[in-house]
């Protein structure tokens, strides 16, 4: 506790420093690329094992019931429809009918044009309301429909906006556009929390997404999100490890907790406990809160509710038993 | 007409690249000349001189050494007569300069035939290279007195050790002369230190010396002195080469165990990432 | 907060029998002259088993046997037929490895994901390679006719029990030896497991022959005049005695000893995989490890900043039942060891070093050392000098690459070490001047079995793994 407090204090005198990085490119370069490196083999290997620790009977209830919580219910098809959507939402209320000691998802995170029929479901509950936006998932569109696009969903009733950064920008090395372009979306936002996608699988190296990560902190975002879903490589649990110790140190530096959400391809109970185990043990318990940590997923939820009945009743249930929403 | 006066030639230590007179004073009468009789205080200095030397010489680009060493076979090609007249066979003559060169042409190739790349089950860089162990004590066999002395140096030396030897006590003029072709073939000061005298004097302060990383038994003959000399190495774990049998034959090819006896083997490992 | 809950491997898998004789000529045997110890779980100092004691005549009748199986057996034998029996044992190793790992973590009290994740997948890929080099040693670099030593006496430590079994039985036999080992007498139970897989491997009896017992049983062995070569792995105090013992012999000797390993970390070093290294380097195996970095070598302008990472990474260290898949840091060896890791814990403290551990609840019973980190250490303490074989590392800081280096290289010893910094020509610069057998660069504690393993000065000679691991075991 004390050791936080001290970390809060150091962080703030050099708040005020860290905020002039964004009004330079040099600045802004000169602090990216001096951020420690990150070894390749070595971050996997962290990661591969965290994800031996066995996580068993009531450890296993509480990390299930508390990765329900994060869970950002999420459907972003062009197929999609107000009836899709509405059932979505009353997945993320109830997940697990049949038992009312089911808790909630975290939110439902859809495109911007189904925003409204998910705010109608959710009216009055705890679970939040999140919508893409800013020309996803490439991002390439001119800015002010960007924020044209994250005003609208938020007009709608998003209190969540998840953004796309310029990927293209940031690989040229524009990192002052790619800052900028944050900080707009981020006013954009109003009140709404912005959660900043940063397309890991399109960074390529682990460097790139520390830089990307403190890029989009220093930026305003409160949460670091890894994936859109939409390219080959999504969540992993290296990338997502290099992100947890980006808002690590970023919270020593300056005493801002921001938020992480590794999102696509997580896709069952073993994995979703080995992210909750690599948050536990590389950021603590300050970040084992849906408010702090979400997971953006789809299938991801039945298995939790499987796993979940399987604890509870002993026996192991399919998929026969669960809603297809 | 009166027949010239020779100059007569003083033979001395060869420490640090100088000829010293034994720091005792002392000399003893082999071969009809006196030649210095090493102290242990002597041994102590050559040892002093040969870790000084360590830096430079295994520092040195193998080629540079394989360079060097070629230039000793030079050097000892023009002497051929001196140690002819030291009573050194013709042949043995020869065969120590052949020595010479093949060992010269192993400085650049050891480190590919005794080292290399190790696959190992992972994402990683690993290799495997020699290194000198770095300052080796040597005690020259009796006899061959050239061959034999040549053939217990170069092996030592051609892979940036350095050595003091203790030279064949009955034979040492041929060692002495062996080190004025040495100190006259830019080899640094130091790599090679030659003591002569007597094997129960200096053999036991530089086996026993901590400063000294391997000891070469080769030369000691009486068996007892060469247990002592071996339990004296464990002091710090020298790396030891037993004495050779009696019946070693010099003229054999040598290979490459006496090279790799006083090596190290380092292995480094890298992760392969982007 | 997350709390695991228990998760212990279970211990019905491994079948304890109350006694052990020694293995010798392929059959178990009661000693003749010697007698018999215990061996205990340190985590529970509960007996695990009474193991024979070899005497001075039970090692004689086992030198014997690993003669006769040389002489007429395992000699004349060709190498596709050795390296058959290498690679049966190594395909049973695999099969019967749970069962392994669970004795050897219930013997030696390390950490069964340890044991589970890295002793025995080990072991089981140094008995495959090496089996592959017994019909191949004439293209090992040791010339065109390499023979076999003839019987080798092997005195193995307590740290990895199996594995260094493994190191030391394969290439051994891979080369046409026969063996006599001596397995530590902490740790005795995964040798006899193994002399039992020998037997279902249908080894022809005396190839391998497992004597246990203590400092007198492996005495008796090292000095026996029927042993041509000698292979341990131990502490510096007992390879020198070794090394004067065969002193005058035509023995042939393999030492890898002490080590006192300087982990080096740069001020551009990724940060967060150096706190990993040095974490890795130090609490491995509880610090039970010849080459652990022992000595954390940090640049001082990010002293501060690696040493809070580490703390802060030291916090989440799991230390307790080495039966927990989830335990980081399991028991100390021995009651013994634990003595020598307080004595040298507290000299440190009393010569001025700041000693730090993270808050950690130790079982009542067994013998147990929090991790512990020293602070404002100098060349001139005892715990930057000495090998202190457990979870205490001492930190000292630098100013320069040179200074590194030098210190780095102010030892004995010269095992291992480890660097770290983004910059490549940094990297070889420094490995290139560090005296150690073994250099790991951005990772540390890193095996292999065809990587060459030993060390320089007082830390031994001659090497163990890869092609180089046969020389010793060849007369060439």
């Amino acid at each position: 506790m004390r050791r936080l407090r001290d970390m809060t204090a150091t962080a703030t005198s050099a708040r005020s420093d860290l905020s002039e990085l964004g009004r330079s490119e040099t600045a802004l370069r000169t602090f990216l690329h001096g951020l420690p490196g990150v070894d390749q083999v070595g971050a996997e290997q962290r990661a591969a094992q965290l994800g031996t620790r066995s996580i068993k009977t009531t450890a296993k209830a509480q990390a299930i019931d508390l990765a329900i919580r994060m869970v950002d219910l999420t459907t972003l098809e062009g197929a999609d429809t107000p009836g899709k959507v509405r059932a979505l939402a009353a997945k993320a209320l109830r997940p697990d009918p049949s038992d009312p000691s089911c808790p909630h998802v975290g939110a439902v995170c859809v495109y911007p044009a189904m925003v409204p029929y998910v705010a109608e479901v959710l009216r009055g509950s705890k679970v939040h309301l999140a919508s893409v936006a800013t020309a996803f998932p490439s991002g390439q569109a001119p800015l002010d429909i960007k924020l044209a696009d994250t005003r609208a969903a938020v007009a709608a009733g998003a209190d969540e906006i998840d953004m796309v950064i310029n990927r293209g920008a940031f690989l040229a090395g524009r990192y002052a556009e790619v800052y900028e372009e944050i900080v707009a979306t981020k006013e954009a936002c109003g009140d709404a929390h912005l959660k900043v996608i940063l397309e890991t699988g399109e960074l390529a190296t682990y460097d790139n997404v520390r830089r990307a990560s403190w890029l989009a902190m220093l930026a305003g975002g409160d949460f670091i999100k890894t994936s859109t879903g939409k390219v080959p490589v999504a969540a992993t649990l290296p990338v997502t490890l290099v992100m947890l110790e980006a808002v690590r140190d970023f919270r020593a530096a300056t005493g801002r907790q921001v938020g992480v959400k590794p999102a696509g391809g997580i896709k069952n109970t073993k994995d979703a406990i080995k992210y909750l185990v690599m948050v536990n043990e590389t950021v603590g318990a300050d970040w084992l809160d849906p408010d702090w940590f979400r997971f953006g997923a789809s299938s991801l939820l039945n298995d939790l509710l499987m796993q979940r009945t399987k604890l509870t009743t002993g026996t192991y249930s399919g998929p026969d038993y669960f809603t297809l929403d | 007409m009166s027949e010239r006066v020779a100059v007569r030639k003083t033979y001395k230590l060869f420490i640090g690249g100088k000829f010293p007179r034994s720091e005792s004073g002392r000399s003893y009468l082999v071969q009809d000349t006196n030649v210095s009789l090493a102290s242990r205080k002597d041994a102590r200095d050559a040892v002093v001189a040969a870790r000084a030397a360590v830096k430079g010489w295994a520092g040195a680009t193998a080629y540079n050494r394989g360079q060097i060493l070629y230039r000793v076979a030079e050097m000892l090609e023009g002497r051929r007569e001196q140690f002819v007249a030291l009573g050194v066979p013709t042949g043995e003559v020869d065969a120590a300069i052949d020595r010479w060169v093949w060992y010269a042409g192993w400085a650049d190739k050891l480190a590919q035939v005794y080292g290399g790349a190790n696959p190992v089950a992972g994402p990683y860089f690993n290799l495997s290279a020699p290194e000198p162990t770095g300052v080796v004590a040597v005690v020259a066999p009796e006899s061959p007195s050239l061959l034999g002395l040549v053939s217990v140096i170069a092996p030592a030396i051609v892979t940036g050790n350095t050595v003091v030897v203790a030279a064949s006590p009955s034979a040492p003029l041929a060692a002495v002369t062996l080190a004025e072709v040495l100190a006259t073939s830019d080899l640094p000061g130091g790599v090679v230190n030659i003591l002569t005298g007597r094997i129960g004097e200096t053999a036991p302060t530089l086996a026993s010396h901590m400063d000294v990383n391997a000891i070469d038994l080769t030369g000691v003959t009486d068996a007892e002195l060469a247990a002592d000399l071996e339990v004296k190495a464990a002091e710090n774990l020298k790396r030891v080469l037993r004495p050779a049998p009696a019946d070693h034959d010099w003229t054999a090819d040598p290979g490459i165990t006496r090279m790799t006896t006083l090596l190290e083997t380092k292995t480094v490992w890298h992760p392969k990432g982007v | 907060m997350f709390e695991y809950a228990p998760a212990p491997e279970s211990r019905s898998v491994v079948d304890l029998k109350p006694s052990y004789g020694l293995f010798i000529d392929g059959t178990f045997v009661d000693p003749t002259d010697g007698g018999s110890f215990k061996s205990v779980n340190p985590a529970s100092e509960e007996v695990l088993a009474e193991i024979a004691e070899g005497g001075g005549q039970d090692v004689d009748r086992a030198v014997r046997a690993a003669r006769r199986a040389y002489d007429e057996v395992w000699g004349p034998m060709p190498g596709r037929d050795r390296a058959k029996y290498l690679f049966r044992i190594a395909r049973i190793v695999q099969e019967r490895s749970r069962e392994l790992a669970v004795l050897e973590s219930l013997d030696n009290g390390k950490p069964i994901r340890e044991s589970r994740d890295v002793d025995l997948p080990l072991v089981a890929a140094h008995f495959f390679y090496y089996a592959g080099w017994a019909d191949k040693l004439e293209h090992a670099g040791f010339g065109p006719d390499p023979r076999p030593v003839g019987v080798a006496a092997q005195v193995i430590p307590w740290n990895f029990p199996l594995l260094m079994l493994a190191w030391k039985i394969a290439p051994a036999l891979a080369a046409g030896n026969t063996v006599v080992l001596k397995p530590a007498e902490t740790t005795p139970l995964t040798a006899l497991l193994f002399a039992e897989i020998c037997q279902q491997a249908d080894l022809p009896p005396g190839v391998v022959n497992i004597v246990t017992g203590a400092g007198d049983t492996g005495r008796a062995l090292v000095e026996h005049p029927g042993v041509d070569k000698v292979a341990f792995t131990g502490s510096t105090d007992v390879g020198r005695a070794i090394a004067r013992s065969v002193a005058g012999t035509r023995k042939k000797v393999t030492l890898e000893l002490g080590g006192k390993a300087a982990n080096i970390v740069f001020d551009d070093a990724p940060i967060d995989q150096a706190v990993e290294g040095i974490v890795n380097g130090i609490f491995f195996n509880q610090g039970h490890v010849c080459c652990a970095g022992s000595r954390l070598l940090v640049q001082e302008n990010v002293a501060d900043r690696v040493l809070e990472s580490l703390k802060r990474r030291m916090a989440q260290l799991r230390v307790g039942d080495p039966l927990d898949k989830n335990t980081d840091i399991g028991a100390i060896n021995s009651a013994a060891q634990l003595a020598r890791i307080r004595e040298l814990s507290d000299a440190g403290a009393a010569e001025g070093a700041e000693r730090w551990s993270p808050p950690c609840e130790l079982p009542d019973r067994g013998f147990w050392f929090a991790p512990t980190i020293f602070t404002g250490v100098t060349q001139a303490h005892r715990i930057a000098r000495e090998e202190i074989f457990g979870p205490v590392l001492s930190v000292l800081t630098f100013r320069t690459p040179a200074e590194a280096v030098e210190k780095a290289n102010n030892t004995p010893y010269g095992l291992s070490a480890g660097i770290w910094t983004d910059k490549g020509s940094r990297i070889l610069w420094t490995a290139d001047r560090l005296r150690a057998g073994v250099v790991w660069a951005n990772t540390f504690n890193k095996f292999d079995p065809t990587s060459p393993f030993g060390g320089y000065k007082e830390s031994g000679y001659g090497r163990e793994g890869g092609r180089h691991g046969l020389e010793g075991y060849l007369n060439v």
